[in-house]
């Protein structure tokens, strides 16, 4: 589930999961709701790629970071995030994951605004009853 | 954490439209806004929480400024100002922002607007074809990784190099589209796979291609050394920044400043604030990529007016479209200021801020020196843009800063629960002008209503004194990102 936060300027969503591995992957859709109707989107392209970071507020700025490269580099438009997985590691955390979607085509998907980055400007990552909470602001 | 109210009950005026925020607390400085009684009524209790937690960083002088367009960013407040010491002070990326040298390029043109309207769609829909933009927009030009270095070193002027526009575009640029201290090799591979399409596109958002008539002119002595000769003449502006290029420049950074510097993430108030200390390696290469960034964003501009000249071509035949000026509104450079009597050097941040420099300052443009900086603030697509120019009283108040815009009032999510992009198109119709957008969604979040009421922000400018009114300029045809 996810919700977007009122915020002048920018986008501020809070994302949530069973697990912190949901509430990420519940994130990315958030984020990519913003620019296109996702359930919209054909699952015909398939990429798996990993992040590594120091702690979890690092590897949820680096895993959302990633798509923002894919759309400037690939058109890549999210359908959704099939798997994910963290582990701990000896540098921190590491993340798994693997995603399906289309490449952008004014003919199949409209898109509109543009996210540029994400910001740690009131970034949370927080575990409240059986849910993993995580709100993150993206400059747009 | 204190909370903004708090702050706001703490504001004492000093000046007209100039309130202070004393000393407190961690603030090495006090904050100072530049704001008019209803600017102060609508700004958000957090935009004075984020220029507060500005004045906390390390060799910040004098105060820490917020322009009359301010609102609430991350870190800094958006139209936040400040000075760190050459010496003992630091460079913060999110002083910066992520869209490095986002900026405004204005450029004259010999048409009047009775003969802009006859054929306004006709531009419009040119402009459209020859300039790419929208999420995900790609360029038909494709930069080799050779030209790409090239243009991350000398900005516009690989681009004037190569053919596009001219030397007299590079007089009336800042800093003439290139800072000298780039270099490519700070910037990363993953950014430069992200810029190599990108150059010549607008983008999405708040970006925009704007053909304009002069409405109103209030100074015309100034005016007229702008290339402004009289009122219905036609002018054309350009809003956009470095593109992906400049977002992963300063995502890298942040991430290399707060992994080389774990130990100030407890001490900062806003994780967003990370900074490296200057003199430092890490400070000069980020100053280095900044700088190609910066570049980057020029060219960029350059390259977006060039294929606006080639679209003016086509449908106006042989129109002179001279630059008036470009300007970077999100940057850092070093610069000189008098600080308590002595002039010292300083790594001035601006972000959400136009320059605005004084007549006589050397780093303008000569055609422009004797009457001051010209100053770029653009409306929104249903409202006023203005010309307005530097003041000596600018460089005591503000560091010779004002505005960058109307500055949002509303946020997107509302504007989108508010309007709707067919019905804003549809109205700005009935009043003469002509949008095109790659998205409706575009529209309607950029609705005019959206806005702060950028008359107020650049009154609020003029009556401070910061920069003084020129030329006021109103909207024919724009297409939105």
């Amino acid at each position: 589930m996810y919700k977007f936060i009122e915020h002048t300027a920018d986008l501020k969503f809070q994302a949530s999961g069973a697990t912190l591995e949901e509430a990420f992957a519940e994130a990315a859709r958030a984020m990519y709701s913003f620019i296109t109707d996702i359930k919209k989107v054909k699952p015909v392209i398939e990429k798996k790629f990993s992040v590594e970071s120091e702690n979890n507020e690092a590897l949820l700025f680096d895993f959302l970071s990633e798509f923002l490269v894919m759309i400037d580099t690939k058109g890549f438009l999210l359908n959704d995030v099939t798997s994910i997985k963290i582990q701990r590691t000896d540098k921190g955390f590491k993340l798994d994951t693997t995603i399906v979607g289309d490449s952008m085509d004014s003919n199949k998907y409209s898109t509109g605004g543009d996210i540029k980055a994400i910001t740690y400007n009131d970034m949370f990552i927080k575990q409240e009853g059986t849910q993993w909470i995580v709100q993150v602001l993206c400059d747009i | 954490m204190m909370n903004g109210e708090e702050l706001k009950a703490k504001l004492k005026k000093i000046g007209p439209c100039i309130y202070e925020l004393p000393k407190e607390g961690p603030m090495k400085v006090p904050a100072r806004f530049i704001l008019s009684e209803k600017l102060l009524e609508q700004i958000e209790p957090n935009c004075l929480q984020q220029a507060k937690n500005v004045t906390t960083l390390p060799g910040i002088q004098k105060w820490g400024i917020t322009c009359p367009d301010a609102h609430e960013g991350y870190g800094f407040p958006i139209g936040g100002v400040a000075a760190m010491d050459a010496e003992t002070g630091c460079i913060s990326p999110g002083g910066i922002g992520y869209d490095i040298n986002c900026g405004v390029r204005i450029l004259s043109t010999s048409l009047t607007k009775e003969q802009a309207l006859e054929k306004i769609s006709e531009i419009v829909d040119a402009m459209f074809k020859h300039v790419p933009c929208g999420l995900g927009s790609k360029s038909s030009i494709r930069l080799t990784p050779d030209q790409l270095k090239e243009v991350l070193e000398t900005g516009a002027q690989w681009a004037v190099k190569n053919n596009y526009g001219n030397e007299d575009d590079l007089e009336h640029c800042e800093s003439n589209g290139c800072l000298p201290g780039a270099d490519e090799s700070a910037v990363s591979a993953k950014a430069k796979e992200r810029g190599k399409s990108q150059l010549n596109t607008l983008g999405a958002g708040n970006h925009f291609l704007e053909v304009q008539y002069v409405d109103k002119i209030f100074d015309a002595k100034t005016a007229k050394a702008f290339g402004i000769e009289k009122e219905g003449q036609v002018t054309m502006m350009i809003h956009c920044g470095s593109r992906g290029l400049g977002h992963q420049v300063c995502s890298d950074f942040i991430r290399e400043m707060e992994q080389t510097h774990p130990e100030l993430l407890k001490q900062l108030p806003d994780r967003q604030l990370i900074f490296a200390k200057l003199n430092t390696p890490l400070a000069d290469r980020y100053f280095k990529a900044m700088s190609a960034a910066a570049n980057f964003a020029w060219c960029n501009r350059h390259m977006i007016a060039h294929h606006v000249r080639v679209a003016f071509k086509e449908i106006f035949g042989d129109v002179a479209l001279k630059t008036i000026y470009d300007v970077a509104h999100n940057i850092a450079k070093f610069e000189e200021h008098n600080i308590d009597g002595k002039m010292k050097k300083v790594m001035m941040h601006r972000k959400g801020a136009t320059r605005a420099f004084p007549p006589g300052h050397p780093e303008i443009p000569k055609a422009h020196r004797e009457v001051g900086q010209p100053v770029l603030i653009p409306g929104t697509m249903g409202t006023c843009s203005y010309l307005l120019v530097g003041t000596e009283k600018g460089m005591e108040l503000t560091f010779g800063s004002t505005a960058h815009g109307a500055g949002r009032a509303m946020s997107r999510h509302a504007a989108l629960k508010q309007y709707r992009g067919e019905a804003v198109k549809k109205t700005l119709a009935t009043q003469g002008i002509v949008v095109k957008s790659a998205s409706w969604k575009g529209i309607a979040e950029e609705a005019p209503g959206a806005y702060k009421d950028v008359d107020e922000v650049v009154k609020t400018s003029h009556d401070s004194g910061i920069a003084t009114l020129v030329v006021r300029l109103r909207p024919l045809g724009v297409i939105k990102g």
